[in-house]
């Protein structure tokens, strides 16, 4: 099967930063409805394997486009931007500064006494981090300005980690 | 079974033709079977009239072997011969079996491939051939209730078996001479069950404790379609865990001594389980065993299984953490499992969740019913465009990296089915081989996690450090199976592997055991083989013909259509001729290559129209 259609086509929507993320999961079941491997379960082996091979594909392509990361990765990449390379991010004294105060404040949380306010408050300062890197994307990426986007990227790309290890600490306190 | 049926998703080219499909419930304690009969989903009963089967078999010594009822009489007067709660073995090793080895008082021994198999009056069993024994007796009480042979059967396994388990459960369906056409987890299961008996719409928490294994789900219920936001649990932590806990509280109640003998074993955990499931209604049991006599409160059992409860709410913590849900959000919870009958057990899932959960299908059978409304959309009774389920991969897949580490490759709670490459190089100058080790697990060190499979990709042409470009594709299917293509990308060389985990059975072995256990059937089996590979000829002749009919002209050059209407012609011939199923099942599978290109177009025909647009422009309304 050939799918060369980038992945917002397999959604008949046009490349764009902006996704309205409820209609996206409303084509997404809608195509999965005809594509699942379980409307070929009596079907022959090669059509069921064209199924799977379907059915993956519009998972790929639904798992990018909702996640605002890979979706800025995955626009860039339309455009001939590989992100997967080094950044430029390193020379960016003001963001490395940051960085550093951020992972410090995420790894003395555990220690202090009020533990949840401290991690409630460092979620938001991330958030809003990241929301605002999401909207720097956007202008850059609409102005074409894409290496200033790709670093935009980068950075998001450090949040989005940062974010999952506030998750598993957490979880760790959850469990605790 | 290669059968091509070009007609349309849910369509049957023979509307009047039903075939017979079930939903089976293969569990810890009990198994059940389930079939839709005039749009109901029911529970099939045996001639007794006993819905539950228990998941017991007694080898005695003259080779005989009975299942269920029968079988648990032998419990206490023969434990060594008698096999209970062999899910808790299935797909796994000697090590994770030793480390049952207190719980279950069975003979161990490995084979010459190292695989754990049980010593009983009848020689050495592996926990595949206990399940196969159970699957069959279900299926025949299926056979005498449907009047008929079985068609296909959809078999639950808990959401949080890994690829070995899954593996393992196929393995037995195999042997058993059932056709499986999906494995559907659990939970899932249970929440069709609910979701179309109580049309919901919203997110369902599904909270399944059986006899030997635990799992969660969070579901997205709309229109229709079951889409699973996040699933975990414990594949080893269930009711049986409380009958030890409460086994152990009364040992040292009686003053029993640490090593019992497996008599002594049974009797205290028969004991055990009786007391708690007394508890279910009363407040407080009178024990009596052997000389000594005693009580049980429910507050005293309760403290003594928290510590198994709060195992569980953590994995409800974590799968709302991974679906992104906050605990308010959940519209709906599901009880599932004979254990979620302790009060405990419901106390505190109302509790965390907040919300009274439902309990109106019972939590024995609700999950076979789920299966056998699943089988009859996927077997093509039910016209299938109400219902779909996408499910996800329990556990993350990854692949050894260098210093023993994990790199993963397709994390847990993915929707499946899915494929993901990663690109790899070589690190020495001239090295032309790569060992790929395929794991399963969240740990980063790769002796934390399970070892599925290993295999080499060899012929890679020398190169310096650094310049091949090997590409590891992963793919797991609908069932949640994983297949591994390695390919080296500047030369072609391809290397692939069905992932057979360590612990399962290899094709020799299933096609050995298959043998072994049919050679007292062979006729009937040559008969049933034969009936059964020209129902699959006669299909395919006739969607073939269709298909060709509507779109042989638009999809196929003339020399192509010639082609397949001359293998179409051999197919009847030997159809109408042959009374030997290999031969026909060859004709068959030659068909269905010669088709294979003609249904490719067919399928990416479809699928243009619906990325075109098409279907898109419906939503709306829809």
């Amino acid at each position: 099967m050939n799918f060369s259609s980038d992945f917002f086509a397999v959604f008949a929507i046009s490349p764009s930063w902006d996704v309205d993320i409820d209609d996206l999961g409303v084509r997404y079941r809608k195509l999965q409805q005809e594509f699942h491997p379980d409307r070929y379960a009596t079907k022959s082996d090669a059509e069921k394997r064209l199924a799977v091979q379907a059915a993956s594909f519009i998972n790929q392509a639904f798992d990018t486009l909702k996640s605002p990361l890979k979706r800025a990765q995955y626009l860039l990449a339309l455009k001939g931007v590989e992100s997967e390379q080094e950044t430029h991010i390193t020379s960016d004294t003001v963001f490395l500064m940051r960085q550093i105060e951020l992972r410090e404040t995420l790894s003395e949380i555990s220690a202090k006494e009020d533990s949840w306010s401290n991690i409630e408050a460092l979620r938001a300062d991330v958030e809003s981090t990241y929301y605002e890197l999401q909207a720097e994307f956007k202008h850059q990426y609409e102005s074409d300005l894409f290496d200033d986007a790709f670093n935009a990227v980068a950075k998001m790309q450090f949040f989005t980690k940062l974010l999952v290890e506030i998750g598993q600490l957490e979880a760790e306190l959850e469990d605790a | 079974m290669a059968l091509l049926q070009i007609s349309e998703p849910g369509q049957s080219p023979q509307p009047h033709q039903r075939r017979q499909a079930v939903g089976i419930d293969l569990g810890t304690t009990n198994s059940l079977v389930a079939s839709v009969r005039s749009g109901m989903a029911e529970t099939l009963p045996d001639e007794q009239g006993r819905h539950l089967l228990p998941s017991v078999v007694h080898y005695a010594s003259q080779g005989a072997t009975c299942v269920g009822n029968e079988a648990a009489e032998h419990n206490i007067s023969d434990p060594l011969n008698t096999i209970l709660s062999v899910k808790r073995l299935l797909g796994r090793g000697l090590e994770d079996v030793k480390m049952l080895g207190n719980q279950l008082p069975y003979d161990f021994q490995t084979d010459q491939g190292g695989m754990p198999k049980i010593a009983t009056a009848c020689g050495l069993v592996s926990p595949i051939q206990v399940s196969a024994e159970i699957l069959r007796k279900l299926v025949s009480r299926a056979e005498a209730s449907l009047d008929g042979a079985l068609d296909g059967a959809v078999i639950t396994v808990p959401a949080y078996f890994d690829e070995a388990q899954r593996q393992a459960t196929k393995d037995a369906a195999t042997l058993a001479g059932v056709k499986v056409l999906r494995l559907l987890n659990e939970p899932t299961a249970a929440a069709i069950a609910y979701g179309l008996d109580n049309e919901k719409e919203g997110v369902i928490a599904v909270y399944d404790l059986g006899g030997g294994t635990f799992d969660v789900s969070i579901l997205r219920l709309s229109r229709g379609v079951f889409e699973v936001l996040a699933t975990g649990g414990d594949s080893a932590l269930g009711g049986d865990d409380f009958d030890h806990a409460i086994a152990e509280w009364l040992r040292q109640q009686v003053g029993m001594s640490e090593s019992l003998n497996p008599t002594e074993q049974r009797i205290l955990l028969e004991t055990a389980k009786a007391a708690k499931e007394e508890l279910t209604d009363s407040e407080s049991v009178d024990i009596e065993i052997l000389d000594w006599s005693g009580v049980l409160s429910r507050d005293v059992m309760d403290t003594l299984i928290e510590d198994l409860l709060n195992k569980t709410i953590r994995a409800c913590r974590r799968s709302l953490r991974d679906a992104e849900i906050a605990v308010d959000k959940i519209d709906t919870v599901v009880l599932v499992g004979g254990s979620t009958r302790t009060r405990r057990v419901r106390d505190k899932v109302t509790e965390f969740f907040g919300v009274e959960p439902l309990t109106n299908l019972d939590p024995d059978r609700v999950v076979a019913l789920g299966a056998a409304l699943q089988a009859e959309v996927l077997i093509g009774n039910k016209s299938g465009d109400e219902m779909l389920l996408l499910d996800v991969i329990p556990l993350s897949l990854g692949i050894e990296t260098m210093g023993g580490l994990i790199e993963k490759i397709i994390h847990r709670n993915t929707t499946i089915p899915v494929a993901k490459a990663q690109e790899f190089t070589t690190f020495k100058d001239g090295q032309t081989a790569m060992a790929v080790h395929i794991l399963q697990g969240e740990r980063e060190l790769v002796d934390d996690c399970r070892s599925l499979a290993r295999f080499e990709l060899r012929g890679i042409p020398p190169m310096v450090a650094g310049a091949a470009k090997i590409r590891v594709t992963y793919q797991v299917d609908a069932d949640g199976l994983l297949s591994v293509t390695a390919r080296e990308l500047t030369s072609n060389v391809e290397s692939r592997i069905e992932v057979k985990p360590s612990y399962g059975l290899d094709e020799d072995e299933i096609t050995q055991m298959l043998q072994d256990s049919f050679s007292h059937a062979r006729d009937d089996m040559q008969a049933r083989a034969l009936r059964e590979q020209q129902v699959d000829a006669d299909r395919m002749i006739q969607d073939l013909l269709a298909a060709l009919k509507e779109d042989g002209d638009k999809l196929l050059d003339t020399e192509e259509i010639q082609c397949l209407q001359v293998a179409v012609k051999e197919l009847q011939k030997i159809r109408a001729e042959t009374t030997e199923h290999r031969v026909l099942a060859r004709q068959v599978e030659t068909v269905g290559k010669t088709s294979e290109t003609f249904a490719a177009r067919r399928m990416d025909a479809s699928i243009k129209s619906a990325l075109a647009g098409h279907s898109l422009d419906e939503i709306e309304q829809g």
